[in-house]
């Protein structure tokens, strides 16, 4: 337990030593939440109505997709695994720790979000703080763990970068954050439902903002948080405490698996 | 003394590169031991395996009595490391390292330890703002903090400063006058030679020679530096051959021999100065260095 809350309090104040943690979980989430919140609604008055999920998606992507992998890589590359190994720190904590840090820091920047939001911008509160609070942690978790895969699988930090903006842009474009997944066409609706983010926005929208689904909510969420458990036991099965010297030989490719859940819900959904 | 690192046939390979081939040797408990070698030579591979860190592709490994891959979760309480690079994270304090690695190892946080490295003024500052040297001190600090039974050091002293230099060696020798097991992974042949009680050299992912660093230096060619400055300089002038010489040459005003048989040697040269009515003014014996039968050595093997 002791071993835990140090690499526990180590690793969540590296999220504000590390100047490009510190832009990706809170000054490019924030900055863009305020740019967005400034000048959108003079645009799209509608816009108001999912600010508050579709800015607390923007910084759970950009914390995990754009924050975690790459310190995952350069952590290994660097030898720091090969001296955690030699100290007995277990892979788990390895991949878990960080996860969870980021998690409270996300919790942060989402209070400072929902706050703001209201009080400044009024921009409607989340009806239901259950409902908010449910998606918050199954959006996290399925990003936290697609993220930590990205580290695990990636050879080098500029793959980490490649595997996260396939997730990123088409969240960005696709997952009803700044388009309504309902004026999607068709076939852009099957891409979307391949994104963590648009079952999020769905969830946000239906059980904490009081506006409707576009498709079954907790199933959006259920497949969320199978998601995000999938792709953290891959991330699990797949680590490699030293690119030079591996342990097994277990296929990156096989890190795929981890979007079953979503591709169950495009025929479930 | 019971041996408390056994290698036996070890071998490792890397696709079709063999980097050790079926190397065995002992450590002594308690004894400094260095592992030589040029770039290449297996002694990395070879660390690593002892560490844990690297799988043995054939023969067996035991440290402390156990396996190291197998049974790495017993060993990590019986070793400490320290890695020739940093191999920590960039952002973490010397202080915050001292308390994570020994929460790990369940022992007090020994923060006496960083005063002793030197690192009391910089407990507080990131891994990425020490110096190199410093670095290094807090590596050892974390690598000895739960009392390793072995200790692994590779490089040790690379970018130390004089003074850095002196106090490690002789935090080496407590840690050794305690009990503490020594590995050490060097290209300082001076190091290896003060420090060591017992070294192996590896060429070509062999072992090339073991003993302690008198009797390395003793075998080989083992040709003694003899340098004789006389009055008149009437040796440099003759050509007259020496019992065991295998070597001359001159340096500045002295005659340079290289000799196997130092005492009918030195006896031949100093009967000569006194039949030429010359006069000794000065006489230098220098036994072989570690660091000249590591070149004998790596040289034999066509190595540069």
């Amino acid at each position: 337990m002791r071993a835990f809350q140090h690499h526990f309090a180590f690793e969540f104040k590296t999220a504000v030593r590390n100047k490009n943690l510190l832009l990706l979980n809170y000054l490019f989430p924030v900055g863009f939440y305020l740019m967005m919140a400034l000048i959108m609604p003079g645009i799209n008055p509608t816009f108001l109505e999912t600010l508050i999920p579709a800015m607390v998606i923007f910084a759970i992507l950009a914390a995990t997709m754009l924050g975690l992998p790459d310190p995952l890589v350069s952590a290994r590359e660097s030898g720091i695994y090969r001296t955690y190994k030699i100290n007995g720190i277990p892979a788990a904590s390895i991949l878990l720790i960080p996860a969870l840090t980021t998690l409270l820091h996300l919790g942060i920047v989402t209070a400072f979000i929902v706050i703001t939001a209201s009080v400044f911008f009024n921009a409607p509160s989340p009806t239901d703080w259950g409902g908010f609070s449910l998606t918050f942690f199954a959006a996290s978790a399925a990003c936290i763990g697609l993220a930590v895969l990205i580290g695990v699988i990636s050879s080098t930090t500029r793959m980490t970068v490649l595997w996260a903006q396939l997730i990123f842009v088409p969240s960005m474009l696709l997952g009803g954050m700044m388009l309504p997944y309902s004026l999607l066409p068709p076939f852009g609706q099957i891409i979307a439902k391949l994104l963590p983010a648009t079952y999020a926005m769905n969830t946000f929208n239906a059980l904490a903002m009081g506006g409707t689904a576009d498709f079954d909510a907790y199933i959006s969420a259920a497949i969320l948080i199978s998601g995000g458990l999938l792709a953290f036991g891959l991330a699990m099965f797949l680590f490699q405490w030293d690119r030079n010297n591996k342990t097994h030989n277990r296929h990156p490719a096989l890190g795929l698996l981890a979007l079953i859940p979503y591709v169950i819900g495009i025929f479930l959904l | 003394m019971d041996n408390i690192i056994e290698v036996r046939d070890f071998s490792k390979r890397y696709g079709t590169f063999v980097a050790v081939d079926e190397l065995s040797f002992d450590v002594r408990e308690g004894d400094i031991f260095a592992l030589l070698g040029p770039n290449g030579a297996g002694k990395t591979s070879t660390l690593e395996a002892m560490e844990g860190i690297r799988k043995c592709d054939g023969g067996s490994l035991k440290i402390a009595g156990f396996d190291p891959v197998s049974q790495s979760n017993k060993l990590r309480d019986v070793i400490g490391v320290q890695l020739q690079s940093g191999g920590l994270p960039e952002h973490i304090t010397p202080a915050e390292a001292m308390a994570f690695f020994c929460a790990y190892h369940m022992v007090d946080v020994r923060t006496d330890l960083l005063d002793r490295m030197g690192l009391n003024e910089k407990k507080g500052a990131q891994f990425i703002d020490l110096s190199a040297g410093q670095q290094r001190r807090l590596a050892l600090a974390l690598a000895i903090a739960h009392n390793p039974k072995i200790l692994f050091l590779d490089e040790p002293t690379a970018g130390l400063d004089v003074a850095s230099r002196r106090e490690l060696h002789s935090l080496m020798q407590e840690l050794k006058e305690n009990g503490t097991t020594i590995i050490l992974a060097t290209h300082d042949m001076a190091e290896a030679e003060k420090m060591s009680d017992r070294v192996a050299i590896l060429l070509r992912g062999k072992l090339a020679t073991i003993g302690t660093p008198m009797e390395i230096t003793a075998t080989g060619a083992g040709l003694t530096k003899i340098s004789v400055r006389s009055r008149d300089s009437k040796l440099i002038k003759t050509d007259a051959e020496l019992p065991g010489v295998s070597k001359k040459n001159v340096h500045e005003e002295y005659a340079v021999y290289f000799s196997k048989e130092i005492g009918a040697t030195i006896g031949v040269i100093l009967r000569k100065i006194e039949d030429e009515g010359d006069e000794l003014i000065d006489l230098r014996v220098e036994r072989p260095s570690l660091e000249d039968r590591f070149l004998e050595i790596t040289n034999e093997g066509g190595m540069k």
